[in-house]
């Protein structure tokens, strides 16, 4: 009786979408529709051909992994999408030639650059929170994954997500908010998909076989809550027509620009911050095979960290329509929160007592450090950023380009990786990665490609922002705007080969991830290689 | 309380006695300079709204006890930047360009505040050096469509070109000769067109377009072709094009015309600012 009733509403979406992809009034839309209808009707197909069959009882005594190594080939992929069109962008903006004629609209800087932070932040990152989120909640509970295959409805779920959202962006539909560029019915799925995300975390929470909730699992548990508000609350908006991608937002003018960098602050205060924490707070001790500093610094610095956050979002709206009341506040809870941030890096790094040494022997562990310290410099320079009069100074130029990019490929990238490496031969039942050594060739590059990015940025940003406010006796401005671009050329250039080193190490990690996966023998013995 | 507690050889430090998946929690207490700088934020934080405008309550906020204000702060930088060129630029403001001494105070602000104009209106389609682009005239030489004495600089500025803002804009419009010539007869003008600029042509092509010029363009251009700056009409017997001199890019203006736009910039500069943007553009080489 279930099959049919499934039959029936898998049949009813793909004619309801054929109808929508035969309607819609805009391309983006047509193309989701259709897209919509190919799958519903894939999987009407595959389902017909179950009746009847007996049904294949899995055995759901252990940890439900196989979603999680899903995900772990997803952050592979769309890490690299993610890196490559980064490095696209980065020499479209050198050399505007690469603006090809031919692709025009579709690849022009402008759907690129949301293409990229939406595949670095929501797939890249999203994908390792997923399945971190499901690794550790499963390990630290003691417990099943909760509602059986609705974390399969997650991952892909989450993927068509990310599929509708990338092919949007490229034909042209986009709310034109920072980092919520989605239109209404694709925010309305991701939505569904979170809901679901978040009922399967807290059913594995609430069946936990320990007495106390792991430190990761509250931060990962108020990531996702936060987000979900976030989402919600930022893209209220009424669509033009049920037909059509378009929609209006519900807030307007300054209301509209809170609410935008209230969302945009605290998407990286609870999905690259918080969710982020919560995989560092399980991969580290694991890895370093060390107990967690200090239980006492976790629960001030957690709490403090997700009161304070909060309120930081108008440092992105200094000397603009934004009340100067609310400006301030949003300073002041900015820096009020560097300690609470740094909370977090030493509870990492001191987990490292009595295993320094590993240092030396482990890249994984190298990475993990690393990834802290990038932490730590990027969550002392936001408050710094944050602090009105140097804001004057950063705001709109490459400064914030660089500040972001130290904390997304430093902190995110890099303690992403180091999860990457430690579940890859865990999930497939192998001794250790593939190559040692390709594990260190890919932090080398991946640390050089960072310095040469933050550092061109900061050059850049820093002689920018001094150029458009120079003056001369008079009072006169003594630049154009095009005089600056002229004059970060050469940067530019150099944040582009760091993008092409980092994209290099990423690929590095999808070929080792590769061999370990297929089950190739290890190159070396399981020894710690040596730093160079 | 930590006696009957797990203690962690490594470091000597006892632990909180529970573990996930293996992962201990050692009960070290909160880094002392981590807790100090916490404190000292938040000391900061509390003077810092008391000093500036922060806390929403029912009808307004808290304005601070400094009376800051971002507005207030860049009105102030404003008007001392006004003040002291008040004197300056209302003499800029009233000048008669054509007798202001090069060595006057009001030509030299002029000069440089018209740079600066200049580079935040102009730029974008001039260029930052004046040198202009494709379409776009390049306003060193002394090749001037409408003019390069002080005031007709000033009133292109003024009244921009080929606007429907501005009444008074200069106006001109060559016909798209597409849709009366054939396209022989393009071809043969085009050919005339490259003799008088010196180019290489196909000459009995050009004695055909001679004929047709003298009927069709000589109004506009003039009969040797040296242009009419009344009209804006560009002269075609030199070197300088703004849409380009070879063959192909000819045969695209004769057969559909150009319809080069410039705003009105009277409508949003002040008058000082036309002024001193006049005498920045008339000293850059070419002003007549």
């Amino acid at each position: 009786m279930l099959d049919y009733v499934k039959l029936m509403a898998l049949g009813l979406v793909a004619i309801l979408a054929a109808i929508a992809a035969d309607w819609g009034y805009d391309l983006a839309y047509q193309v989701h529709a259709a897209l919509i209808m190919v799958i519903a009707g894939v999987m009407f197909i595959w389902q017909v051909r179950q009746i009847g069959n007996s049904p294949v009882l899995a055995d759901t005594s252990g940890y439900l992994d196989s979603v999680v190594r899903a995900g772990v080939i997803a952050t592979g992929f769309w890490g690299v999408v993610g890196f490559l069109a980064g490095v696209f962008i980065a020499f479209q903006l050198a050399f505007p030639g690469l603006n090809f004629e031919w692709g025009q609209p579709f690849t022009n800087f402008g759907r690129l650059r949301p293409l990229h932070t939406s595949a670095v932040i929501f797939a890249f990152g999203g994908n390792a929170l997923i399945m971190s989120s499901f690794y550790i909640v499963q390990r630290t509970c003691g417990a099943r994954l909760w509602g059986g295959n609705l974390a399969w409805f997650v991952f892909w779920g989450y993927q068509l997500f990310i599929v509708l959202a990338a092919t949007g962006y490229l034909l042209g539909a986009t709310q034109s908010k920072e980092y919520a560029e989605p239109e209404w019915y694709v925010d309305i799925w991701l939505t569904v998909v979170w809901v679901a995300f978040l009922a399967v975390y807290l059913g594995t929470i609430f069946k936990r076989r320990e007495k106390h909730i792991y430190v990761a699992n509250w931060f990962l548990l108020s990531f996702i809550i936060t987000v979900a508000m976030l989402h919600i609350v930022n893209n209220l908006s009424i669509p033009v027509s049920i037909l059509g991608s378009k929609s209006v937002q519900v807030f307007s003018g300054v209301q509209d620009a809170m609410t935008q960098w209230w969302y945009g602050h605290n998407a990286v205060g609870f999905f690259l911050t918080a969710g982020f924490l919560g995989m560092m707070y399980y991969f580290v001790p694991k890895q370093a095979e060390r107990p967690v500093f200090s239980y006492k610094l976790s629960i001030i610095h957690f709490w403090a960290l997700i009161f304070l956050y909060i309120w930081a979002g108008p440092h992105h709206l200094h000397y603009t329509a934004l009340p100067d009341w609310a400006s301030t506040l949003g300073m002041v809870f900015s820096i009020i929160l560097w300690m609470p941030s740094w909370g977090g890096m030493i509870n990492g790094l001191m987990t490292l007592q009595g295993a320094w040494d590993k240092l030396r022997t482990d890249p994984i562990i190298r990475m993990m450090v690393i990834s802290l310290a990038f932490y730590g410099m990027s969550t002392f320079e936001g408050p710094m950023m944050s602090i009105r009069a140097v804001n004057s100074l950063s705001h709109y130029t490459d400064w914030t380009i660089g500040h972001v990019h130290s904390g997304a490929l430093g902190w995110n990238g890099m303690i992403t990786f180091g999860a990457l490496y430690f579940l890859t031969p865990r999930l497939w039942g192998r001794k250790q990665m593939y190559s040692m050594s390709a594990i260190d060739w890919h932090f080398w590059l991946a640390t050089i490609g960072i310095v040469l990015y933050a550092a061109s940025m900061w050059v850049t940003g820093i002689m920018e922002g001094l150029m458009w406010r120079e003056v001369d006796a008079q009072g006169f401005l003594v630049n154009s705007f095009a005089d600056t671009v002229s004059a970060k050329f050469p940067m530019y250039v150099v944040r582009g080969l760091g993008g092409v080193l980092y994209l290099a190490g990423g690929l590095i990690m999808v070929w080792n991830m590769w061999m370990t996966i297929r089950g190739a023998a290890p190159k070396h013995a399981m020894v710690g290689v040596p730093a160079e | 309380m930590a006696d009957n507690k797990d203690r962690d050889d490594v470091t000597g430090i006892d632990t909180t006695g529970h573990e996930w998946d293996g992962i201990k929690e050692l009960n070290n207490p909160l880094p002392r300079w981590w807790l100090w700088c916490f404190y000292g934020t938040i000391v900061w934080g509390i003077a810092y709204t008391i000093a500036y405008p922060a806390w929403p309550l029912v009808n307004a906020a808290t304005s601070g006890v400094l009376g800051y204000s971002t507005r207030a702060e860049v009105a102030e930088q404003i008007a001392a930047v006004d003040a002291q060129n008040a004197e300056v630029s209302a003499r800029l403001a009233s000048a008669d360009l054509a007798t202001l001494a090069p060595d006057d105070d009001a030509h030299r602000y002029g000069v440089a505040g018209g740079a600066s104009v200049f580079l935040a209106h102009c730029s974008q389609c001039h260029g930052s050096g004046a040198a202009g682009a494709l379409g776009y005239p390049n306003l060193l030489d002394d090749d001037w469509l409408w003019g390069g004495e002080l005031d007709a600089i000033e009133y292109t500025v003024r009244h921009g070109i080929r606007n429907d803002v501005d009444p008074d804009a200069r106006w001109s419009e060559m016909p798209a000769f597409g849709e009366i010539f054939e396209d022989e007869e393009i071809a043969a003008t085009v050919e005339y067109v490259l003799s008088i600029s010196g180019q290489d042509h196909d000459a009995s092509l050009a004695e055909q377009g001679a004929t047709l010029f003298e009927e069709q363009c000589t109004a506009c251009h003039g009969d040797a072709g040296e242009g009419m700056r009344d009209l804006g009409a560009p002269r075609l017997s030199d070197a300088i094009w703004l849409y380009g001199g070879d063959r192909e890019a000819l045969t695209e203006t004769i057969t559909y015309s150009r319809f080069g736009v410039m705003p009105p910039w009277g409508q949003r500069l002040d008058e000082a600012e036309i002024k001193a943007v006049t005498l920045y553009l008339h000293q850059l080489g070419g002003g007549e």
